[in-house]
């Protein structure tokens, strides 16, 4: 008998039809540009006429994208990882682990020594679709991409989780120079781990090893990836695109009428409730009279040709585009210029200022600034006056428009800025971190992906009746919502509408976190390519309630405030130093690549050299490789911190070794643990501070992928105990921490109170040694001992309660022995900067913070801009408990608050905070702290960390900072 | 009208004034179970509404008002008491608020902090919040917790987990449809009746009140069909609360499921268990211990209650407490206490052993306590019973719902092939896959 099955996918419909000996013997692959169900009906009536036998066939459908149809229509469904797998069993033989990846899943299934299935859960990383976004952003087809990896030279990490922070990843690397081929195979390699992370779930890959779905068919590259990762080779069958539709033709049990199901699905138009808004405009006169407000603020334009007064040159190398303005003594924009990137803005400037030589040769250019992601590199290779943080780039030319702005936000390709003006100054700054999904880069992937240009897109939605409500949440989880609603019968229009109301949503609502318009104030800028879409214009201002300026030059204000700050610094003197026409003639850049060395981080250089041999040098994350001087560690508590835990040496003891794993908790109590055991004759061996390469040794035996870094980390802490033949490994189970008396309880956070049982239950060696994660409390010191010594008597013979009773109390005199060298050299930290005039940053998180792994060495990034660092426990103990307006009940936490609380009373103290992504504690903590903060007229400051932080933003986050604490020094 | 009234660190006071004026919201989670509980406060003189909006506004204005990475329990619950004020429908000089606090490492014990942090961005400082809690966190001059009401309270759980669960075994099953549903409002009804009135919470009326009731559902008319079954576990909120979970109960009915959702009271007891286990494990007052373990005692012994009715007329009685905790040791430590910490484990390993195999965990994205005791024990689980079919859902504001489905439907699809084989062990397979 005959069968047909249909693979809904997101982005493809695949059919398959087979014989009566499962033979396949027609088949169709194509896009569906969410047109599903025409080409549901497209399909069946093509097999109708093409194959014969098909009317007595039977019939099934799959996949996520078919699952609503089915079920209204009344067509037999099955699950497409269920039919992947009955297609399997059928097709291939022995197979023992199928990879399967999709437009927007990423599924493996375990077929043998215990079946398993996995899918992703609610982070579409790693698929189809982030190569798709990846290929855009490198501006290159899809398929080049497999060409580019072939001819990679070395691989630079980058984050797979979710597209966004592969974005944040990759444009510094192609911004600082980096080869596009090495970022091709990088990408692959992001998805393998993402891959072999986010669903092993510590379960090994192993045996015969079948690749399906369409990246891996089409991307031999993709798969040789997997195959490095997983040390093995696995295959790709013929038909590796159908096997969810043959699996579903398999299953089939229902005879088809074509008739009836093409008619059914024709006239499915989904339930047509989906959750809309209210229309952005009533009527066309409404939208005539808004586009004529906005179209007053204006930037008088001139001729550049001729020109013969003085001109600055102002560029703005952004995340996605390149913005270049050529501003007259009078303000007059002479010459703009803005386009995309295409991943290297170096050739892209170098055009633009052939083109004004071109336009000008005589043109007298006093003074130039360049800003954006791409500042340092341009300002290098084009010998440009000034580099400037975006924040004062923007503000500048914010004011021209508008001299008394209280508010300027600017959402860009993938940033949102925004910054409060308090008295002509910077008061707060707000940056997304971690997330784009307000930015415009956004709108461009969808429209993009629903087959229109972003400004033909964003048009459609003025008008629409129905904007679809969306939330405010993740890119990803946005695409199938957008499915979801189309299948309920949104129009494209109602989409594009609902996108726009979800970008300024979740600027105002996640990156700004305003709950009312008031807190705006009044004067509002809005500038940014993304705001020259009206649509967003409108929602912004339906949302905010206010009327507010966008320039014309809403896209160029970086550029244009980049010329003015050049002209407000030069004061109108002097001769530019930017490159001169016949210099530009001569231009080259040449890139190499190497590895640092200087340091145990041995950073991954990428070394640019321009023709008169200027250099730049770029993935470093301290100045020692640019200034070849070490570091100033003395104003460093972090460095201290790490010098200090490492005088901790094992000494061999005669009860063998016992290993610690260096993180979490662990971290601050190793001096306790490190004391406790030598005092009982054990040799303490602790596994060394994290590495990338330690950490990926433990990722496959992760549980769940949406812990926090620190903890993943773990994972591979203890693994490397285990393969440095440690026997006896201590990792115990803590509810509570010491208690500090600065809150209501003393509790850790549940993470770091069990994650031992995690290690316990998920990493398979852990059987192999005698692994310690009983449940102690430390915070009892009396009872300590007598806990401790029962649970010592499970895993060691003949130890003595005398013995613990005296190792335990070394231990507490130990720690605190070790608490107070710090909080003495950080007190004098303080001090030496004070009398030296230095700037203090209290850097805040958690203790385990320190490593140098979890926070990528923002530490000495920050004291790269000659600051003092000291941490939250330097000046939390200063403080006396005082009530919060939360319930203040983790040891760690509540240092924070006292910090915070004490950074308030010190005028040359700033607090800047480590957040963990996937921290949900911290969802308390950084409101709280932000609040004793602003109460006191601080700058609150955080930093979102994760497995790979972006340091470009960080940097600008940190110079934005300092710039606004000097303004506000020069205006007391 | 009643005078705000403040305390030290400024937190507006729920007076006795308030109590003869004001009407208390409560949040909604476990239906039948709230519904019942309720009608305890109004015994004892508080005029109280329970909250039974839903709809994704409920959602939107949570993500206004709360941080949006805080746990989706806390942006649903808040989300509905602010949606619930701008209604109109109360008169917000007159209205009071009531919100659980469990004092446990979990960020859950904040929610009432990030409640009166929404509560002031919205415009409503001055709504009181009062904060219904065995630890004595808060205290108001206008509300206490006394033995009695405790008690009254533990009888509307024991009441609220019987019904749910004779509903679930008959539903799936009864032949006319509805009949179960009705059921179950026809004893709430009653139920509350008894409750407003302080009746209905000693031992010898609940025993006699829950053998009426399995009396009942027993008379349902079944058709025993085969079906999937499943189990649901979880976080507490997005566990038993439909808003939380999108109708995951009703859902899995559509699909042809037999559900079984363990009961509140495991909570419980397993709230009053952890200090018992604190105290083992650290020390303490033995004083302390011993009070505990006669409320443990008690708690027990309603316990029971439920399992001989059930027992008494046909129906699958749940395990006990003491047995649920026995199947887990040695794969998770009874120390692990915070949200539901190894209870969770133990549930899922309960009814894997009652014949509920296949079971859809469910978590709002990033809970912290579940990365350990849920998803963390999957795999030791899996060791222990091979046939065990878990799979975590993580719900959120933006997670969307055919993306929790199609998961689901995974799930199912493994179990009916389960069932299928089960049925033929003898025959040899042919294209069909089978586990190996």
């Amino acid at each position: 008998m005959m069968k047909i099955g249909l693979d809904i996918g997101s982005t493809t419909i695949k059919c398959a039809v087979l014989d009566d000996n499962n033979k396949l013997i027609y088949k169709t692959y194509e896009r569906h540009y969410s047109q599903i169900t025409e080409k549901i009906a497209d399909i069946l009536e093509n097999i109708r006429c093409k194959v014969k036998g098909a009317e007595n066939a039977y019939f099934a459908m799959s996949g996520s994208a078919g699952m609503g149809v089915a079920e209204k229509c009344g067509i037999d469904f099955v699950q497409e990882v269920y039919a992947t797998r009955v297609a399997a069993n059928t097709f291939i033989d022995n197979a023992d682990v199928i990879i399967e990846l999709g437009g927007e899943d990423a599924k493996i299934l375990f077929l043998t020594g215990g079946m398993d299935v996995r899918m992703n859960g609610s982070c579409a990383g790693g698929t189809g679709a982030f190569i798709d976004q990846m290929a855009m952003l490198l501006n290159v087809p899809i398929e080049e991409i497999n060409e580019l990896a072939k001819k990679c030279e070395k691989t630079y990490t980058i984050a797979s989780r979710c597209g966004v922070f592969a974005k944040s990843d990759i444009q510094p690397l192609l911004n600082q120079g980096a080869r596009k081929e090495d970022i091709a195979k990088s990408i692959f390699m992001a998805v393998v781990n993402q891959t072999v992370a986010g669903l092993a779930q510590g379960r090994e890959i192993a045996g015969k090893i079948v690749y399906l779905g369409g990246p891996l068919t089409f991307l031999p590259e993709l798969r040789k990836s997997f195959d490095e990762v997983l040390k093995t080779e696995g295959i790709c069958p013929d038909d590796s695109l159908y096997y969810v539709s043959m699996g579903a033709a398999l299953c089939a049990d229902e005879r088809i009428n074509f008739d009836e199901v093409i008619s059914k699905v024709k006239a499915y138009r989904g339930s047509g409730n989906f959750a809309f808004n209210n229309p952005l405009f009533q009527n066309e006169k409404e939208l005539a009279e808004f586009k004529a407000r906005h179209a007053k603020a204006k930037v008088e334009t001139g001729e550049l040709k001729g020109y013969k007064g003085k001109a600055y040159i102002g560029i703005d190398a952004g995340s996605t585009t390149l913005k270049a303005t050529v501003v007259s003594e009078d303000k007059k924009i002479l010459f703009s210029q803005y386009q995309s990137n295409s991943g290297n803005p170096v050739p892209i400037v170098k055009e633009i200022l052939e083109k004004i030589y071109e336009i000008n040769p005589d043109i007298n250019i006093v003074s130039s600034a360049v800003t954006g992601y791409g500042e340092e590199i341009i300002k290098n290779a084009f010998g440009v006056d000034i580099g400037v943080v975006e924040t004062i780039a923007h503000l500048t030319a914010a004011k021209s428009f508008m001299p008394d702005v209280e508010f300027i936000i600017d959402i860009g390709g993938q940033d949102i800025k925004c910054f409060k003006i308090h008295n002509g100054a910077i008061d707060n700054i707000f940056l997304n971190e971690a997330c784009s999904s307000g930015c415009g880069s956004f709108l461009q992937t969808f429209a993009n992906t629903l087959g229109y240009s972003v400004e033909e897109f964003s048009e459609l939605g003025l008008l629409a009746k129905q904007p679809v409500d969306l939330g405010s949440r993740c890119t990803v989880f946005m695409n199938s919502s957008v499915k979801q609603a189309q299948k309920d019968g949104a129009t494209i229009e109602d989409i594009s509408a609902g996108l726009s109301i979800s970008v300024v949503k979740n600027a105002l609502y996640k990156v700004i976190r305003v709950s009312s318009a008031s807190e705006l104030g009044s004067r509002i800028v809005v500038q940014g390519g993304t705001f020259l879409n009206d649509a967003v214009l409108r929602v912004f201002e339906k949302e905010t309630g206010r009327e507010v300026v966008r320039p014309n030059i809403s896209g160029l204000m970086g550029a244009y405030g980049a010329a003015l700050y050049a002209m407000d610094i030069s004061r109108g003197e002097g001769e530019s130093t930017i490159i001169k026409r016949d210099a530009l003639e001569g231009f080259f850049h040449r890139i190499a690549m190497t590895n640092c060395g200087l340091c145990s981080n041995n950073c991954r250089l990428t070394v640019n050299t321009f023709s008169d041999g200027r250099k730049y040098i770029a993935g470093n994350r301290c100045e020692r490789p640019v200034t070849k001087r070490m570091p100033d560690e003395s104003f460093n508590i972090y460095d201290y911190k790490r010098n200090l835990l490492d005088s901790y040496e094992p000494k061999s003891g005669s009860r063998g070794k016992i290993g610690i794993p260096m993180g979490l908790n662990m971290f601050e109590l190793f001096p306790f643990w490190y004391t406790f055991f030598t005092q009982l004759g054990f040799e303490v061996v602790r596994s060394p501070y994290s590495t990338r390469k330690l950490y990926l040794g433990g990722q496959h035996t992760i549980p769940s992928d949406t812990v926090c870094f620190p903890a993943k980390l773990m994972h591979g802490h203890i693994q490397w105990l285990i393969d440095n033949g440690i026997k006896n490994i201590f990792y115990p189970c803590m509810s509570y921490n010491f208690d500090e008396h600065k809150g209501d309880n003393h509790y850790n956070c549940p993470v770091v109170a069990y994650y031992p049982e995690v290690v316990r239950a998920n990493v398979r060696d852990i059987q192999k040694v005698n692994f310690f994660c009983e449940y102690l409390g430390i915070d009892r010191r009396k009872d300590f001992p007598y806990k401790m010594y029962e649970h010592l008597l499970k895993y060691f013979d003949g130890i003595e309660i005398k013995e613990v009773k005296a190792a335990a109390r070394a231990a507490y005199d130990e720690y605190e022995t070790y608490l107070s060298k710090i909080r003495a050299y950080g007190d004098d930290i303080i001090k030496r900067a004070e009398s030296e005039g230095k700037k203090i940053f209290v850097l805040s998180g958690r203790p385990y913070h320190a490593d140098p792994e979890t926070n990528h060495g923002i530490d000495r990034l920050i004291a790269g801009f000659n600051v003092a660092i000291i941490s939250e426990d330097i000046v939390s103990c200063k403080v006396d408990k005082f009530p919060t307006t939360v319930l203040n009940q983790w040891t760690y936490h509540s240092r924070l608050y006292s910090a915070a609380k004490y950074v308030s009373t010190r005028p040359n103290m700033n607090l800047v905070q480590l957040v963990s992504f996937g921290c949900g504690v911290d969802a308390i903590t950084t409101d709280e702290v932000r609040g004793i903060l602003e109460k006191n007229g601080k700058i609150y400051t955080q930093i979102k960390i994760d497995e790979i932080t972006n340091l470009g933003a960080v940097k600008i986050r940190i110079r934005s900072l300092l710039a606004t604490i000097q303004q506000n020094d020069s205006k007391n | 009208m009643a005078k705000l009234v403040y305390d030290k660190n400024g937190r507006l006071i729920f007076t006795k004034e308030m109590k003869k004026e004001y009407t208390i919201l409560l949040p909604m989670m476990a239906k039948i179970h709230f519904s019942i509980i309720r009608n305890v406060f109004t015994h004892y003189g508080y005029k109280n509404v329970l909250l039974e909006d839903d709809g994704p506004e409920i959602a939107q204005v949570g993500l206004k008002y709360v941080h949006n990475d805080t746990c989706y329990p806390a942006i649903l619950v808040i989300g509905q008491f602010i949606h619930a004020l701008q209604s109109g429908k109360y008169d917000i000089n007159k209205t009071a608020l009531m919100i659980t606090q469990t004092g446990g490492g979990c960020r859950a014990s904040n929610y009432i902090h990030l409640l009166r942090k929404a509560l002031v961005k919205a415009g409503f400082e001055n709504v009181p919040v009062i904060s219904l809690n065995l630890s004595g966190l808060e205290k108001n001059s206008g509300f206490s917790i006394t033995i009695p009401m405790i008690r009254r309270f533990l009888a509307g759980l024991v009441y609220g987990d019987a019904l749910m669960l004779f509903n679930n075994q008959t539903k799936a099953y009864e032949v006319n449809k509805g009949e179960s549903d009705a059921l179950v409002q026809m004893w709430i009804d009653k139920l509350s009746q008894e409750m407003s009135k302080g009746d209905g919470f000693s031992g010898s009326q609940l025993e006699k009140n829950l053998d009426k009731i399995a009396a009942d559902f027993a008379e349902i008319k079944l058709n025993k069909v085969d079906k999937i079954k499943v189990g649901i576990v979880g976080e507490i909120y997005v566990k038993y609360s439909s808003l939380g979970n999108n109708n995951l109960e009703k859902f899995l009915l559509e699909q042809g499921c037999e559900v079984n959702v363990p009961g509140i009271m495991g909570f419980a007891l397993f709230k009053i268990d952890n200090r018992l286990e604190d105290y083992k494990l650290y020390g303490g007052s033995k004083l302390k211990f011993n009070v505990l373990s006669e409320a443990m005692k008690y708690l027990t012994k309603m316990e029971s209650y439920i399992i001989n009715s059930a027992k008494n007329h046909g129906f699958l009685p749940p395990s006990s407490y003491a047995h649920t905790k026995e199947l887990i040791k040695g794969m998770i430590g009874y120390g692990n206490k915070m949200g539901e910490g190894w209870l969770l484990t133990a549930e899922m390993a309960e009814l894997i052993e009652s014949g509920y195999e296949n079971i859809v965990c469910t978590q709002p994205f990033g809970c912290l306590p579940n990365h350990i005791c849920a998803k963390g024990m999957i795999s030791s689980l899996k060791r222990k019973y091979e046939n065990a079919n878990i799979f975590p859902v993580d719900y959120d504001p933006g997670a969307p719902r055919v993306n929790q489905e199609n998961r689901i439907k995974l799930m199912l699809a493994v179990a009916k092939e389960k069932m299928k084989s089960d049925k033929q062990v003898s025959k040899v397979e042919d294209k069909l896959p089978v586990a190996k």
